[in-house]
């Protein structure tokens, strides 16, 4: 066990392909850190650097203390798990969890006794004989893990490894990993893209985009205060809703109405370079039915009126799609999360709002509804930089904020 | 062949060893095949039957017809004497010490040159496989002695080593090495290596493709070096394209007949079994010593490919008994 050091660790390859740049990142012995980001940012990039599978161009890295830039992956004494499980094809299942240890040269009954110790854990007892071709995709799974488990490595490493499982399985599967590494406390570095696994697994998330580090936080600080526009819009299903808002005689007017601003906010809009337009940031349950909330409530926020479009209810709660007129909110971050999603699900379009109601809600389909919303949850963003205006000390403070 | 297969199975089965239908385990309690499985099998039968039957034609007929003239005595030019003379050919040939003789040189060629070929061909497609750049022109230039006529190839290697004129010859001083049988033979399978490498390394390079990045990734992480990578990890995943490649070398190679027939015409002992076929049937006109010879070819072809496809059956990963379901 030991604890890993990024200091300032950045790859560029050999075609001029700048993957990962000045990535700072300390994680303690024993911590559970999740890598996340969309496709491309250089999530795997970074694992392989820590692995040894790749070069390190530029910094250092430091494994329990030591500089390990120009160690073979062998001599670093951790094992990774791949999305693609990575199985040697020709040997079992107790072959394959058997290999690191006969290739660290460990005699027959102590490599016998690891093996069944590790099958035991993870359920694969049955399985020992079985070549990987006859084993179901959870199962194989279970089998990579095991074959990094069994030689007690300092360090864990994870590149999407239930990227290949149907979702349910997904699901069970996180929380055998969760367990797993609660139980041998091994330092772990896992590698995702999917937002969900991000949130319910680690200790720390840490979001990248384009190769740099947004953010780093354990999920729910993420969630309550994100740093800038890309980590609103990353965390959090379904996503943060994003309005154009302009900002005209300390006031922002958005396709919601208008929001009156706090001083510290209008402070901040009054400098000379200040921004003139603004994105506002609404998450889905800070959006109620505005016949539903009492006076004390609805004083800390603002209504507004829309058509009601869809109406989902999950039996717990509803999710309503309002559609809202006006100018569209466009970044290139926006832009980034849209195209990694998929453009059917462009939350941050500007033209249809995701609201999260009681369950007592009456509202239907078609008819138009009075929607209130919470005006200390907003969030305010520079659409040039990204950056969370609303942010102070680290904290979201909304926008009425003094 | 199961013995459970249907009328169609047998009518069928000379279509050889390649159309064999993958048969039941044996050993295993036999399941009857259902209804569905039947008509399946039947039609994968009445699909490969126009292919077999055109094979029938052009090869059946050939092979049959040299297996008959095998049984006489037929020498043209003593046409009279023709006659049915049984096995007798066969006796002749395999108690002749130059058919022992040029057996054995076939074998040792054969032996040596897919050996090298493996190792060169592997190291080249390795080379090849991780090239990056001008990987086109790399996998061109090697691919180019493959691309040479062997009669050709064959001449300028000749040329190459006849005393005085050919620069091979002058570099490794006096001497006419093609005259003698140890560096004749040295010679043939130095222009044979030379010459299929390239073909070995292509086909080897498939199988390396099949070889997944995260599989060497995986074995760096748990501790293997770069030679227990490639030992332990690349040639079983590879086993399936390395004996496909063996066996098209080792038929290729027992048949070797072109750079024989222009280095050294088969002098001081240096003829292959072909080449004394050759000898016999079109020089000697004695139709049924030669075909006899061409049959017994035939079988050592049929051997070496019934055993290549006996170690397939098992090659293909997931496909072996052990390990299987329960
Ligand atoms: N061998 C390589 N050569 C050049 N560019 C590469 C190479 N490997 C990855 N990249 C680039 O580096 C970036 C990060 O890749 P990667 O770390 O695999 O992203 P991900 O976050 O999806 O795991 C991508 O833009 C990718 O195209
Ligand atoms: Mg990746």
């Amino acid at each position: 066990m030991a604890d890993i050091v990024l200091d300032k660790v950045s790859k560029s390859f050999p075609d001029g392909t700048v993957a990962v740049r000045d990535v700072d990142l300390e994680i303690a012995d024993g911590e559970f850190v999740i890598l996340v980001g969309p496709s491309g940012c250089g999530k795997s990039t970074t694992l392989n650097m820590i692995a040894g599978l790749e070069d390190i161009t530029g910094g250092e890295l430091r494994i329990a203390g030591e500089r390990v830039n120009d160690k073979a992956p062998r001599d670093r004494d951790i094992a990774m798990v791949f999305q693609s499980y990575a199985l040697y094809p020709n040997m079992t299942v107790r072959e394959n969890m058997a290999f690191p240890l006969r290739l660290a040269k460990l005699d027959k009954e102590t490599i016998e006794q690891k093996v069944s110790e590790a099958a035991k854990v993870l359920e694969l007892t049955a399985l020992l004989d079985r070549k990987p071709a006859n084993l179901s995709g959870g199962q194989r799974q279970r089998v990579a893990m095991g074959r990094a488990i069994v030689r007690s490595p300092k360090a864990f490493l994870m590149d999407e490894p239930l990227s290949n499982l149907d979702a349910k399985l997904r699901v069970q599967m996180r929380t055998v990993v969760s367990r797993l590494q609660k139980k041998l406390g091994t330092t772990t570095v896992y590698v995702t893209h999917d937002q969900t696994e991000a949130m319910t697994l680690g200790d720390r998330v840490v979001i990248m985009r384009g190769g740099a580090v947004q953010q780093v936080g354990p999920p729910q600080e993420l969630y309550d205060n994100p740093a800038n526009l890309f980590v609103a819009g990353f965390i959090g299903s379904p996503s943060m809703n994003f309005l154009h808002a302009a900002v005209e005689d300390g006031k922002l007017r958005t396709a919601v109405g208008d929001v009156p601003l706090g001083d510290r906010i209008r402070r901040e809009l009054t400098a000379e370079d200040a921004p003139r337009e603004l994105i506002l940031g609404i998450r889905p349950e800070h959006f109620e039915d505005a016949s539903l909330i009492d006076d004390e409530t609805r004083a800390r926020g603002t209504e507004f009126e829309a058509p009601v479009e869809i109406v989902e209810s999950m039996g717990s709660d509803k999710y309503v799609y309002l559609t809202v007129e006006g100018e569209r909110a466009s970044a290139a971050e926006l832009e980034e999360l849209a195209a990694d999603v998929g453009t059917e699900d462009l939350t941050g379009s500007g033209s249809s709002l995701v609201t999260r109601l009681s369950a007592e809600s009456t509202v239907a389909e078609g008819e138009s509804r009075r929607i209130w919303f919470n005006l200390e949850k907003i969030h305010l963003f520079d659409p040039s930089n990204g950056r969370n205006l609303t942010l102070h000390e680290g904290r979201a403070a909304g926008a009425l904020a003094s | 062949m199961s013995t459970d297969s249907t009328t169609t199975v047998d009518r069928t089965e000379a279509a050889g060893p390649k159309g064999r239908v993958p048969a039941p385990r044996r050993g295993r309690g036999r399941v009857p095949l259902s209804e569905g499985k039947r008509a399946e099998r039947k039609l994968g039968w009445l699909l490969c039957a126009p292919a077999a039957l055109v094979m029938l034609a052009v090869t059946a007929y050939p092979i049959l017809y040299s297996v008959w003239l095998s049984l006489q005595r037929f020498d043209l030019k003593f046409p009279d004497q023709r006659e049915f003379v049984g096995l007798s050919n066969y006796v002749t040939v395999l108690s002749n010490g130059y058919w022992w003789t040029a057996f054995g040189v076939t074998m040792l060629i054969t032996v040596v040159t897919v050996a090298v070929e493996l190792v060169l061909g592997m190291g080249l497609a390795i080379v090849m496989h991780r090239t990056i750049i001008g990987r086109g022109l790399v996998r061109t230039s090697a691919l180019i002695p493959y691309g040479i006529v062997t009669v050709v190839a064959a001449f300028s290697w000749r040329y190459a080593w006849t005393p005085g004129t050919g620069y091979l010859a002058t570099l490794f001083g006096e001497g006419a090495p093609l005259t003698e049988r140890a560096s004749a033979l040295a010679i043939i399978m130095l222009a044979e290596i030379w010459k299929t490498t390239p073909f070995m390394a292509l086909l080897l390079m498939a199988g390396l493709a099949l070889v997944p990045e995260d599989l060497l990734k995986a074995a760096s992480m748990d501790g293997a070096s770069a030679w227990q990578r490639f030992t332990k990890v690349m040639l079983p995943v590879m086993k399936p394209a390395i004996l496909v490649a063996l066996l098209f070398r080792t038929l290729d190679a027992f048949r070797v007949f072109d750079n024989i027939f222009v280095l050294t015409a088969g002098a001081n002992q240096t003829s292959s079994v072909s080449m004394l076929a050759y000898n016999n049937l079109i020089r000697g006109l004695n139709l049924g010593i030669g075909s006899t010879m061409s049959v017994l070819i035939f079988i050592a072809v049929a051997i070496i490919a019934f055993v290549f496809v006996k170690l397939f059956g098992t090659a293909a990963p997931g496909s072996t008994d052990e390990g299987g379901r329960r």
